[in-house]
């Protein structure tokens, strides 16, 4: 089986994110950057499949400068087998980048196509479906699970409320959220190989983005806490306030 | 002239409620741009029946596509159904609930389309004759404000931030002819459907969540009675801390890796307040934290909150609001 996971660098979730003052712009100097947690769902989903599934191989494939060396490098010491980085300027237009990782896909023609359900950073939610879409290929997202058996993938989608299990017939783009793909972290072995394992740069163009920003701007402050004393003193207060003051209750 | 176009999410019949708020935050731009706004049903036969309720949120126009194959939800058919379905109007604009369902399909139809798309829209404005949204990116920490250079732009609404708004409309009812390729030889399924009894924790008016500071999986029943105290809008949450141990559902988690939700009300209770929680939480419109740590980060972003036992505060807080809504 051949299996793409496409990742995303983005900014540690832990990040200070500051915004340019005068311009719709942000700051990200001295930001730590991380693989995108859901993307490491996915490539955990791609791995295992792995050692479960005999001669799988594992592309992992990134839109994004050369800093992202960094991050493909991790997901060789993973387990992936090899990498290409499309380098080239990341956008918030989800199909900007899900055209050109589509271009790449489609010369590779995989069985599956893994990816986060969403990037950490801009939180489009798009990309795999629209992936799916410009290839023809059956699409699932947020998926917690799933197992292949021949050419068809069994997965358990969460919904509001709920789980639906869904069958596709492959090539299929499933894009993983949080449940059964708890990462691994690297082992040393793994770390030393991923050394020797073949890295691809190509470069590429994004088309432009037709998501323009005019503007950015801290959400509102809130008017400040208000505490309502210790223990039970302040309950019969605090249901005051939320009846009349917000007027929630 | 073009109009706006509010796809209609419905599941056995049923108009979901963020379908609602979507429809009148489109009423309210159609108004201010001159234009209608027309609603998009797909189902089974027979599903004509919903779009009543879609009129009295101000639908100008029903757009009905009513197949056996519609009875349930697949991306591939929906997609497919509505590109066409967009490509024989003229829409500016098309909309859709930022729900499980909603960002599955919007960015296949912006595919189908080759168009551009926003999602999880927390705020829509006209500009100069133009649509100009407003969408939190990295966790919240930052309003992203933007416009779009292709058309029709594809926006998908965040469930809870525009209120529904009793507003009639024509509701000029069209049947749309289905014809379809639906099923070529092995395609997707929906083979089971486990368990939909609880309200979800994204579509819920009023959240409890608890953490750590719960002590014991076994405390969630205080958290369940506050929950139930606070009417059958009300849904249960957790925080990371608690799913990864197992005392809860994934389902439940709000925040990074969870959902992220913008109730009216929101109880953290025993949780600290991690920057991936507030990830998910911060847009609730009221914030009430209950924690045994003054320190706690999770008071840097409350409205309101008591430094204390949660295992004490609890009962009491249930039985006054209980005690509050058996007075009306």
């Amino acid at each position: 089986m051949e299996i793409i996971v496409c990742i995303k660098r983005v900014p540690d979730t832990e990040a200070r994110i500051r915004i340019l003052e005068g311009s719709p712009e942000i700051s990200l100097e001295g930001v730590k950057y991380v693989t995108s947690p859901y993307d490491e769902f996915a490539l955990e989903a791609g791995i295992r499949l792995k050692e479960v599934h005999e001669s799988t191989t594992v592309t992992v494939l990134t839109l994004g400068d050369d800093e992202a060396q960094e991050n493909l490098r991790n997901a060789l010491a993973l387990g992936a087998d090899q990498a290409s980085l499309l380098r080239g300027s990341t956008t918030m237009d989800g199909l900007a980048t899900a055209k050109v990782l589509a271009n790449e896909i489609d010369e590779k023609k995989p069985d599956m196509v893994l990816l986060g359900v969403k990037a950490g950073d801009d939180d489009q939610q798009q990309v795999g479906p629209m992936v799916a879409a410009l290839l023809g290929y059956k699409c699932a997202t947020n998926v917690t699970n799933f197992k292949v058996q021949g050419s068809i993938v069994t997965c358990q989608r969460q919904i509001e409320n709920g789980t639906e299990v869904i069958e596709l017939a492959q090539p299929a783009v499933i894009t993983v959220t949080k449940g059964e793909f708890e990462p691994r972290y690297p082992s040393l072995k793994g770390i030393m190989a991923a050394k020797k394992k073949p890295l691809i740069i190509k470069d590429v163009e994004v088309p432009e983005s037709r998501l323009v920003l005019t503007g950015l701007e801290y959400p509102p402050e809130r008017d400040g806490i208000h505490m309502v004393g210790e223990g039970l003193d302040g309950i019969t207060e605090l249901v005051q306030l939320l009846r009349e003051e917000a007027k929630v209750l | 002239m073009s109009n706006l176009l509010v796809f209609v999410e419905q599941r056995e019949g049923c108009v979901s409620a963020v379908t609602k708020e979507v429809l009148s935050a489109g009423a309210a731009l159609a108004k201010e741009l001159g234009v209608e706004i027309h609603a998009l049903v797909l189902g089974d036969k027979g599903i004509g029946s919903s779009s009543i309720e879609l009129t009295d949120y101000g639908a100008d126009q029903i757009f009905l596509a009513e197949h056996p194959e519609l009875n349930v939800y697949l991306g591939e058919n929906f997609a497919s159904v509505i590109v066409s379905a967009i490509e024989a109007g003229n829409y500016r604009a098309v909309m859709f609930p930022a729900t499980a369902m909603g960002k599955d399909l919007a960015p296949r139809v912006t595919a189908g389309l080759d168009t551009v798309m926003a999602t999880d829209v927390t705020q829509v404005e006209v500009i100069e004759g133009g649509l100009e949204i407003t969408r939190p990116i990295f966790g919240g920490k930052v309003l992203a404000k933007m416009k779009f250079t292709a058309f029709p732009a594809v926006i998908s609404v965040r469930p809870n931030v525009f209120p529904p708004e009793k507003n009639s409309g024509a509701g000029h009812i069209n049947k749309i002819e289905v014809s379809l390729p639906f099923t070529e030889g092995l395609s997707v399924e929906i083979i089971e459907n486990l368990g939909r009894q609880n309200l979800d924790v994204s579509e819920a008016k009023s959240v409890v969540s608890g953490g750590r500071g719960m002590k014991d999986p076994d405390n969630w029943k205080l958290l369940e009675e506050l929950r139930d105290a606070l009417g059958p809008e009300a849904a249960l949450g957790a925080s990371r801390a608690v799913v990864d141990t197992g005392w809860r559902p994934h389902g439940e988690q709000v925040g990074q890796t969870g959902k992220t939700i913008a109730p009216k009300l929101y109880f953290a209770v025993g949780i600290s307040g991690a920057v991936q929680h507030l990830a998910g939480m911060r847009t609730a419109q009221t914030i009430v934290a209950i924690n045994k740590d003054a320190d706690a980060p999770i008071f840097g972003v409350a409205d309101y909150g008591i430094v204390g036992d949660a295992m004490e505060i609890l009962p009491r807080l249930t039985e006054i609001i209980s005690e509050l809504n058996a007075g009306e």
